[in-house]
């Protein structure tokens, strides 16, 4: 037997399976990341100083003083608008056009690239200057935080990459399927789009 | 359904996409099954082993002794580190590899999409994947045993510090606890789609066996409780290895030198965090056993569950409100009034729904004609050791009364009432109960009462004594059972007790293992579909054993309530939920 609802909504809920998986899905990732936030808190609350970090003798009186606010404010930027593509790159399945959903899409994943490449270029100024995650409780919480975020943005892209490559073939056979999954797909990287608007501000600002 | 059958056809599953890599959630139900069992073996042999070092510290193991390496146990004499291994693996193993897959990954997995009367779960892949990433994580911990300096050893909390500057077993358990967490998020994920988009026709939600009903709500635990675990571990492995001091404080000494970290970190931050997971955890040992008593009550009472509608809500209350009570296992900590004593009050709150949940159980028996067999033994057992086990809870909810008590053996004894006496008896209902839908064939009789009343007499000579040794003030977790103490010289002396009624209770087990096994080709036939005349879908509208490719011949639509038995004026005692 076929498993139902997988292609079109169950009437009574009104969604497709999938979709209900994906925002269960994200319930939990809510939850993870609500984690280390309340961790953040609660390190922060109990520390003396923030961020506290003296470095060869230079004292650190600020976050925006250790991170570069213009290569994050960047990188915002930049997610912002790949949220934007990935969502025209579902609008255009809709109406059928599937050259513009190539383009929209591999636009998605060229945007993804470029913030993990301001990322680590913000990582390797941070590791030349000898600021490591074991230097202060503000560092390593840093680090942990955005490096989990990064992940899943590898992960975005790994998932986006696939529906775009060998994932497409389903165009073919399945067509509204396929629209859900980029529909689904789309979901995700709005989340991980939020972590980050979370994240700036709470590391690098305040 | 030509559909079906033609598809029987077509392909003829090989060996090895049919028992290893299926996707069948039946299937996946029996490796999660047999998977778990082994766990709860394995796991019970360890605790075997301590209770050896608690009755005769010092005393070589017999028999098997010899077996050991140099730095366990030379000459058979346990080694107080390979004790504490012991420890926190026979927590770990119990709770993550043992109880929780059987209960959920097994039972849940076989039985849910049978009593929805769905063709599968909603993921089916996403249900392979699940439970092979439950399996590495076993094997990760297992292997933990063979690291050098061994397996984790900060019990099944890995409170920090000592956690984080403990050998490299502790960065096994770790990396293990990521497989497990991964894998319980998947299922939950699965669980829930499933229960809401692929109910059959007619199947509302008050329609719903309560078995699925607490499977609902044990995955809604488990998606939103253990991520907090997982960030938590991120932090312990950050600070393991790239030297971060989320979990340790500023000029924390370690054996008479200041450590060198930046410090700054917090202990508490780590009991904050595990403990948000670890209360509803304990819930998610606790719901399936419930689960599973009451349908084998309703069944064996022939009489509806009593206050169905009653108990489904309190579970969900049960379930919201133990996101709010995890403090109360931080009580020494010093938190503070205010802080004390909000999670005092939300701790006296959740017992009430647990209550009306073991009332309603016990209401049900009230006036019925009860049939005894196996699987109604288990489950009638499980109603006074989980009451016990709860009422002994109380006293640990207010802070007064716990400060004395936390660390002790009463601690041990509390909650082992609830998943040993309790959880695991229902386990072991649900067992006798479900096996004959499994494998066409019933489990012996005979050797199932054998087990039952060895099991329940034993247990309690285990677990009964802990709650004297703990009122007078005996830690846990010490190696030597605590002869160095001259207050416990007066209860000291259960160990010897309590460690023969742990091994007899082992040996109550071979008759359980010899009748599973046996019952598996040469248990007798049943001789119908439905052999214990019960009302809900897996029973009533699937073959037994069940299709080897979907569930259903033709899709069940459902016309009434879970436990329609003894209906008045109705000449058979039972109306299945299919039957118009
Ligand atoms: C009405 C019910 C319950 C109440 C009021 C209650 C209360 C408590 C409290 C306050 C503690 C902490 C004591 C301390 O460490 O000082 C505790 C420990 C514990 N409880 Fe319960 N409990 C209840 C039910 C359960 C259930 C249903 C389970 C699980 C299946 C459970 C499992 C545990 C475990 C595993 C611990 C020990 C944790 C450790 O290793 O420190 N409890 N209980
Ligand atoms: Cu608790």
């Amino acid at each position: 037997m076929e498993i139902p609802y997988t292609v079109h909504p169950r009437p009574d809920t009104g969604v497709t399976n999938a979709k209900v998986g994906i925002w269960l899905f994200l319930a939990s990732e809510i939850m993870l990341f609500g984690g280390l936030f309340s961790a953040y808190i609660f390190l922060r609350m109990g520390a003396p100083e923030w961020p506290g970090t003296t470095m060869s003798g230079h004292y650190y009186a600020s976050a925006s003083d250790i991170l570069s606010v213009p290569l994050a404010a960047l990188n915002t930027v930049i997610l912002i608008a790949s949220s934007v593509t990935i969502v025209l790159a579902w609008a255009s399945l809709m109406t059928n056009n599937f050259s513009k959903y190539r383009i929209y899409m591999g636009l998605t994943i060229l945007m993804s690239f470029g913030f993990l490449i301001v990322k680590s270029i913000e990582y390797s100024t941070k590791f030349e200057h000898g600021l490591f995650p074991s230097e202060s409780t503000f560092l390593a919480i840093y680090f942990v935080m955005t490096g989990l975020h990064a992940i899943h943005v590898i992960g975005g892209i790994v998932v986006n990459a696939y529906l775009l490559g060998p994932g497409a073939k389903m165009w073919k056979t399945n067509p509204t399927q396929y629209t859900n999954r980029i529909e689904v797909a789309g979901l995700y990287w709005h989340f991980v789009d939020i972590v980050w608007i979370f994240l700036f501000p709470t590391i690098y600002l305040i | 359904m030509t559909n079906t059958t033609e598809h029987d056809h077509h392909h003829e599953l090989s060996f090895i996409r049919k028992w290893i890599f299926s996707t069948d959630h039946k299937v996946i139900g029996i490796q999660y099954g047999l998977t778990a069992l082994f766990f709860l073996l394995f796991g019970f042999c360890l605790m075997l082993l301590m209770r050896w070092q608690l009755a005769y510290p010092g005393d070589p193991v017999p028999i098997i002794g010899w077996l050991f390496s140099d730095e366990t146990m030379p000459g058979g004499v346990m080694l107080p580190e390979f004790y504490n291994q012991l420890g926190a693996m026979h927590g770990t193993i119990m709770v993550f590899l043992g109880v929780v897959p059987l209960a959920v990954g097994a039972f849940g997995n076989y039985i849910v999409p049978l009593q929805i009367g769905a063709p599968d779960m909603a993921f089916p892949k996403l249900n392979m994947a699940s439970y092979w990433v439950y399996f590495i994580g076993g094997v990760v911990m297992l292997s933990s045993f063979l690291v050098p300096a061994g397996a984790a050893k900060a019990g099944w909390t890995s409170y920090p510090p000592l956690a984080d500057i403990e050998t490299m077993g502790q960065t096994m358990w770790l990396i293990g606890m990521f497989f497990l967490i991964t894998s319980s998020l998947l299922g939950a994920v699965n669980f829930l789609t499933t229960i809401i988009q692929l109910r059959t026709e007619g199947m509302t939600y008050m329609r719903m066996p309560f078995f699925t009903w607490v499977q609902f709500v044990t995955a809604f635990l488990l998606l939103l409780a253990f991520p907090p675990l997982e960030a938590a571990a991120v932090l312990q492995l950050a600070d393991r290895l790239i030297d971060t001091s989320f979990f340790l404080p500023s000029g924390l000494v370690v054996s008479g030198e200041i450590l060198e970290v930046s410090g700054g970190g917090s202990p508490l931050l780590w009991q904050h965090l595990f403990w948000f997971l670890a209360h509803p955890e304990v819930y998610v040992l606790i719901l399936p056993a419930m689960g599973i008593v009451c349908e084998i009550i309703a069944n064996n009472t022939r009489k509806p569950l009593w206050g169905y509608k009653l108990m489904v809500q309190s579970l969900v209350f049960l379930g919201v409100m133990s996101f709010v009570v995890w403090a109360h296992h931080m009580f020494i900590t010093g938190m503070g009034t205010g802080l004390s004593t909000f999670f005092q009050i939300t701790t006296m709150i959740i017992s009430v729904p647990s209550v009306v949940i073991l009332s309603g159980m016990f209401l049900s028996l009230w006036g019925a004609s009860i049939r005894f067999t196996t699987p109604m033994l288990f489950a009638l057992a499980f109603l006074p050791m989980f009451g016990i086990g709860g009422l002994t809870g109380l006293p640990l909810g207010l802070a007064p009364t716990d400060i004395p008590l936390h660390d002790t053996m009463y601690i041990i004894g509390h909650f082992h009432y609830i998943v040993a006496p309790g959880t695991i008896m229902a386990l072991m209902a649900g067992i006798y109960y479900w096996f004959p839908k499994v494998t066409g064939r019933y489990m012996n009789d005979i050797l199932g009462k054998i087990h039952f009343w060895g099991t329940l007499i034993f247990m309690n000579g285990i677990f009964m004594p802990m709650f004297i040794q703990g009122l007078a003030g005996v830690s846990r977790r010490l190696y030597d059972g605590g002869q160095t103490y001259e207050f416990a010289s007066e209860v000291i002396k259960y160990n010897e007790f309590m460690s023969q009624s742990a091994f007899l209770l082992a040996i109550f087990q071979l008759p359980f293992i010899v009748n599973f096994f046996w019952s598996i080709w040469k248990g007798k036939k049943v001789d119908d579909d439905n052999p214990w005349k019960a009302t809900t879908l897996e029973w009533s509208a699937t073959p037994t054993p069940p299709l080897a490719h979907g569930n259903f011949e033709t899709t069940p639509v459902v016309y009434r309530g879970p436990y329609e038995y003894s209906v008045p004026g109705e000449e058979s005692d039972y109306l299945p939920q299919n039957q118009p």
